[in-house]
């Protein structure tokens, strides 16, 4: 499509963004409220919040705690759904309590760990991680039982070692699976992240919505809004979608 | 034949299924030497692919045994009936993934002889079918088998490419000579290629008769292999009279 047009994918992006923002400003200006603060004083705001430091620290807290609960849900999650594709019987057995954790509201999961294991990190983490796990471990599964057999059977006939089969029969096979649980994974946990920090943490976005929530200060929160979503985004343009091209280049 | 490399024998495979089992071979005693071809021919679906898959130890569930010289299984080259490369790697790299060792000279030699070096940097998925058959023959070869088993490795090519293929497949083999066992259907091709046919009968497989290939028309191109073919064909043999030629 784009190609036909002529555009570039990225300039087609760009201008799109240029052109929410000016609607934004627009928006912002006829309104004249506290409520609808114009895109040039968030962008204002973020400035003013970067050159204080506080946005960049209590951000940085925030995506290290991201960090922390992908990378762990991803891994946990991931062994746990290869697994389950594999071995029938601990399909039988997880099946349930997968789909139970899968439909349990993150709110239920969040209040019980803080309640039983107290307000400190590790609990704060491992209650986004036991969020996240269940969709990962079921999309890997998927993956996992759409395993080629032949391809298999063709490692095990030319007698390849272990660690090879799996890195270059099994993993490539798994990548768009991989990728998908990655990119629903960020999108979800960051959420939960949030919502984590509202409810026992004292630092981090979340925590700082919070905080501006109780001073009805919306460009405060949009200022932090936007500032993680760019990030967010960035991460998408510059990692998850270079990777996915790579790992899919063979495709014709 | 002096010198014997395997011994195969097949009592009884089962093909078990919800339904029940059912009988696919019966009685089944093979003998290769080692730089002997042998061409299994019969009619789809008569329990040749099980046979060989028994022979490279992918199926463990009959009731016989494999006696092999030298105790332990040899080194085995596979030619399934799909290439089965790997999509994502390179034609080059699925080469040598497989090697034992890490030495590609090997795998870059058969990569000449069997006339893909200029794709050896393509994609499987950017090879026609007859080239990435190709592929999988230079890959059971590159890791120097002891017994190479091929499974209907020219079916539905067409006409040509099987035959640049069997040519290929010839000039490889006589590079470097190995046991092997060929599957087909088409008894032409196998007059072609083996030292021996082995015709499997139906329901449930054995051997139902055995065809030593005289040395002047193995491996002497296709006219004379057809002519051959033509005449077991005329006999008391009832194979379907597909022709590849």
């Amino acid at each position: 499509m784009t190609r036909r047009i002529g555009w570039r994918p990225s300039a087609a992006r760009i201008l799109s963004v240029v052109a929410f923002l000016l609607l934004w400003e627009l928006a912002g200006w006829i309104a004249q409220s506290r409520l609808l603060p114009p895109a040039s004083a968030v962008l204002v705001a973020i400035a003013r919040d970067c050159a204080s430091g506080v946005l960049p620290y209590n951000l940085a807290i925030t995506l290290a705690r991201v960090a922390v609960a992908f990378v762990v849900s991803m891994l946990l999650g991931s062994a746990l759904g290869l697994a389950m594709g594999v071995w029938r019987g601990l399909d039988l057995a997880l099946d349930s309590w997968v789909t139970v954790l899968l439909n349990m509201p993150a709110l239920v999961v969040i209040v019980l760990m803080y309640v039983w294991f107290g307000m400190n990190e590790a609990t704060a983490v491992g209650a986004v991680v036991l969020n996240k796990l269940p969709s990962t471990a079921v999309t890997i599964r998927e993956g996992a039982r759409a395993l080629d057999r032949g391809l298999l059977e063709m490692a095990r006939s030319f007698r390849m070692r272990r660690w090879p089969t799996i890195r270059h029969v099994v993993l490539p096979q798994l990548y768009p699976y991989l990728f998908a649980a990655s990119r629903s994974g960020l999108a979800i946990i960051w959420k939960i992240v949030l919502v984590v920090e509202l409810l026992g943490r004292s630092n981090g976005v979340g925590f700082r919505i919070q905080l501006y929530f109780q001073m009805f200060d919306v460009t405060e929160i949009l200022a932090y809004t936007v500032a993680f979503l760019a990030v967010v985004q960035g991460l998408e343009w510059v990692a998850l979608q270079p990777l996915e091209r790579r790992a899919s280049r063979w495709r014709r | 034949m002096a010198e014997v490399m395997l011994r195969a024998l097949v009592r009884r495979k089962l093909y078990r299924h919800p339904a029940g089992a059912r009988v696919v071979l019966e009685g089944i005693d093979l003998v290769l030497g080692p730089k002997e071809i042998v061409a299994l021919v019969g009619p789809s679906g008569c329990g040749k692919t099980t046979l060989l898959r028994i022979i490279a130890g992918l199926d463990r569930d009959f009731e016989g045994e494999l006696a092999w010289r030298g105790g332990a299984p040899p080194r085995i080259g596979v030619v399934f009936q799909e290439p089965r490369l790997l999509p994502w790697r390179t034609v080059r790299r699925n080469l040598t993934l497989v090697l034992p060792t890490d030495e590609a000279g090997e795998a870059d030699r058969l990569l000449h002889a069997l006339g893909l070096w200029h794709v050896r940097e393509m994609f499987p998925t950017e090879l026609s079918l007859g080239m990435a058959r190709r592929v999988a023959i230079a890959r059971a070869f590159s890791i120097a088998p002891a017994l190479l088993l091929l499974d209907e490795p020219f079916v539905s090519l067409d006409a040509a490419s099987a035959e640049t293929s069997r040519a290929l497949l010839l000039t490889a083999w006589r590079q470097r000579p190995t046991a092997a066992i060929l599957v087909t259907h088409d008894l032409t091709e196998a007059a072609m290629l083996a030292d021996r046919i082995l015709v499997l009968s139906t329901g449930p497989a054995r051997i139902g008769r055995e065809i030593n290939v005289p040395k002047e028309i193995r491996r002497a191109g296709a006219a004379r292999a057809e002519a051959f073919a033509a005449n077991l064909r005329g006999g008391e043999l009832l194979l379907p009279s597909r022709s590849s030629i």
